[in-house]
């Protein structure tokens, strides 16, 4: 797995955090200047594939950990919040921030359980999926989650009980939320973390042989991830105030978080926000399209994938620096 | 007489039917270059990865300052001051040449500058200081070497375990190689190398160690171990010493 050069070393502040505040800053504007709510809603939905994406790829974009199964992490996160709720009473700011913890929790016994055993490859990617599903099996079964009808949050729309009548609000929040895990990617791309992270993916038996306690770098990174993933299962769960064993454990969200990095660009901060703008911008659209033809949107979805591995094996991304690289050495030679 | 730096004692690694290391023992004086050789499958590499803590010996103990190492990790032998490179190469390949270097930096400097400054200023020392920014991937044979003895000597060790760095190298490439490894000994580090190019271990080392089909059969200065009778018949086969002797007898 060879991930993209990063950018230059020793890059000032500015260089580092200004891209993302400037980004931040123009999709703030966006509920200035359309207040349809299909298009806030398609925008909302976008930003939380991109979250949960953003959690994929710090396990899988910089440690070289691919995970199919980070649906686990997003289910505890939005099951977390609907159950701590409904079930506990708590109030639902703290039990988005318990639901976190919980997720976190999740990331680092599977982790502790899989790199344990030393599991690589195809066997990490498999035992994610089966934690997956068996979450799914159980969500759907246990009474106390509801069982195959889910688990309902109160409507009471008020701010404290973080609900809001504005799907603006909802949007800003989301849009606070990736933000902030832009930053934390840049920042552990700026960290010795950061560096062995890259290393173990690049080259385990190199990393250890320089001093790296891999195993442990990855069970941080894996309970990293869980805790961005499940962030954006618990965001997906207050904003629609319902959840269920297929919409939070099913496969669709682990295809989908593991989907947009790769077509953004693996292992760098902005892959997974340019790639569930990118899908969901061409989902919206050819929705739009060819309303009348079902399944029209996951065709392109899955054309879109096949060219992207094709032709941008470094995502949207890469492929932008190579063709500027490209242009550069042309018009040096 | 003050320990050594690194004593292993009669370590022995057996993987199924094969015993690959048979009771080896040896002994690397602080500030030395010692030498490891033997022919091809005598187990050099084996017992580098014992001595680096990629695999555990069967038998035997390992000592690096006095200290028995033979549980520890890698990670943790690589922290207590033992460094390797591979025979074959291991760049982090998708990475550049300073972020190469400043993953082995990171063992003693945790902030992200010291360690890309740390990196820049072994390159220096070996040799790759304009290929800073060059994608690792792109580095010649030689260029790949240097960078494997780049990274290992930004951990800053005490000990550094080389894996035949000169292996694959043409003759000139060898004679840039060679003064990089002894500036590295005049600058303190200990080195116990394996290595095949005997015109280099004949200039470099103070000791030899010769291992053959898992058993230690010779140590000492170089050109004393190289007229070595079972050493001679360790490479050339049975019988080859008393050939030798004979014919140099009668051509007097």
């Amino acid at each position: 797995m060879t991930g993209p050069v990063n950018t230059s070393p020793r890059t000032s502040l500015l260089a580092a955090y200004g891209p993302i505040l400037a980004v931040a800053l123009v999709l703030a504007l966006l509920p200035l200047a359309t207040t349809a709510n299909t298009v806030l809603n398609a925008m909302v939905l976008a930003l939380l594939i991109a979250l949960a994406g953003q959690g994929w790829n710090i396990l899988g974009g910089y440690g070289g950990q691919f995970s199919f199964g980070h649906a686990v992490f997003f289910g505890t996160g939005a099951y977390a919040v609907a159950l701590l709720q409904s079930r506990l009473g708590l109030n639902a700011y703290l039990a988005f921030g318990a639901a976190v913890a919980i997720g976190a929790a999740v990331g680092a016994a599977i982790g502790f359980l899989s790199f344990r055993s030393g599991l690589r490859g195809s066997y990490f990617a498999l035992v994610t999926l089966a934690f997956a599903e068996v979450f799914r099996i159980v969500a759907n079964a246990s009474p106390w989650t509801g069982g195959a009808s889910g688990a309902l949050i109160k409507l009471d729309m008020r701010p404290e009980n973080f609900q809001f009548a504005s799907r603006a609000t909802f949007f800003w929040i989301a849009l606070a939320l990736v933000t902030a895990a832009l930053v934390a990617t840049r920042m552990m791309e700026r960290s010795r973390f950061g560096a062995y992270l890259v290393a173990i993916r690049e080259n385990e038996d190199a990393a250890k042989a320089l001093g790296v306690n891999t195993f442990r770098v990855k069970l941080q990174a894996i309970t990293a991830s869980a805790a961005v993933t499940a962030a954006a299962g618990a965001f997906y769960a207050q904003y629609f105030l319902f959840v269920d064993a297929n919409i939070a454990f099913g496969t669709w969200i682990s295809v989908e978080a593991l989907l947009v990095p790769i077509v953004g660009g693996l292992g760098t901060v902005f892959g997974p926000l340019i790639g569930a703008l990118a899908l969901h911008g061409l989902a919206e659209a050819t929705k739009a399209l060819a309303g009348r033809l079902p399944g029209a949107d996951l065709a392109l979805y899955g054309a879109l994938l096949v060219l992207a591995i094709a032709f941008a094996p470094n995502g949207v991304q890469g492929l932008f620096n190579r063709l500027k690289g490209g242009f550069s050495t042309r018009r040096a030679a | 007489m003050s320990e050594p730096l690194l004593r292993v004692e009669a370590v022995s690694k057996r993987f199924g039917g094969l015993l690959a290391v048979d009771a080896a023992s040896l002994v690397v004086e602080a500030g030395g270059i010692t030498g490891l050789i033997g022919p091809n499958g005598a187990g050099k590499t084996t017992l580098f990865t014992l001595v680096s803590g990629f695999e555990k010996p069967t038998t035997g103990r390992i000592l690096f300052k006095g200290r028995d190492v033979g549980a520890l990790a890698p990670h943790e032998r690589a922290a207590l001051g033992v460094a390797r490179t591979f025979q074959i190469v291991q760049p982090f390949a998708g990475l550049s040449v300073r972020e190469n270097i400043a993953v082995g930096a990171h063992l003693r400097h945790p902030r992200r500058d010291d360690a890309l400054g740390k990196a820049e200023a072994v390159a220096e020392r070996v040799g790759l200081a304009d290929r800073l920014d060059a994608p690792a991937s792109g580095l010649t044979v030689v260029g790949r070497k240097r960078l494997e003895l780049a990274r290992a000597l930004a951990t800053e060790p005490e000990l550094l375990l080389l894996d035949e760095v000169l292996a694959g190298l043409n003759p000139s490439e060898v004679r840039d190689i060679v003064p990089i490894i002894r500036d590295l000994r005049h600058s303190g580090v200990t080195i116990l190398m394996v290595e095949h190019v005997m015109q280099a271990v004949m200039s470099l080392c103070d000791t030899v160690y010769v291992l053959a089909q898992g058993r230690m059969i010779a140590e000492g200065p170089p050109a004393a171990v190289t007229r070595d009778p079972a050493v001679i018949e360790a490479y050339l086969g049975h019988g080859a010493a008393a050939r030798l002797a004979a014919r140099e007898a009668a051509h007097g």
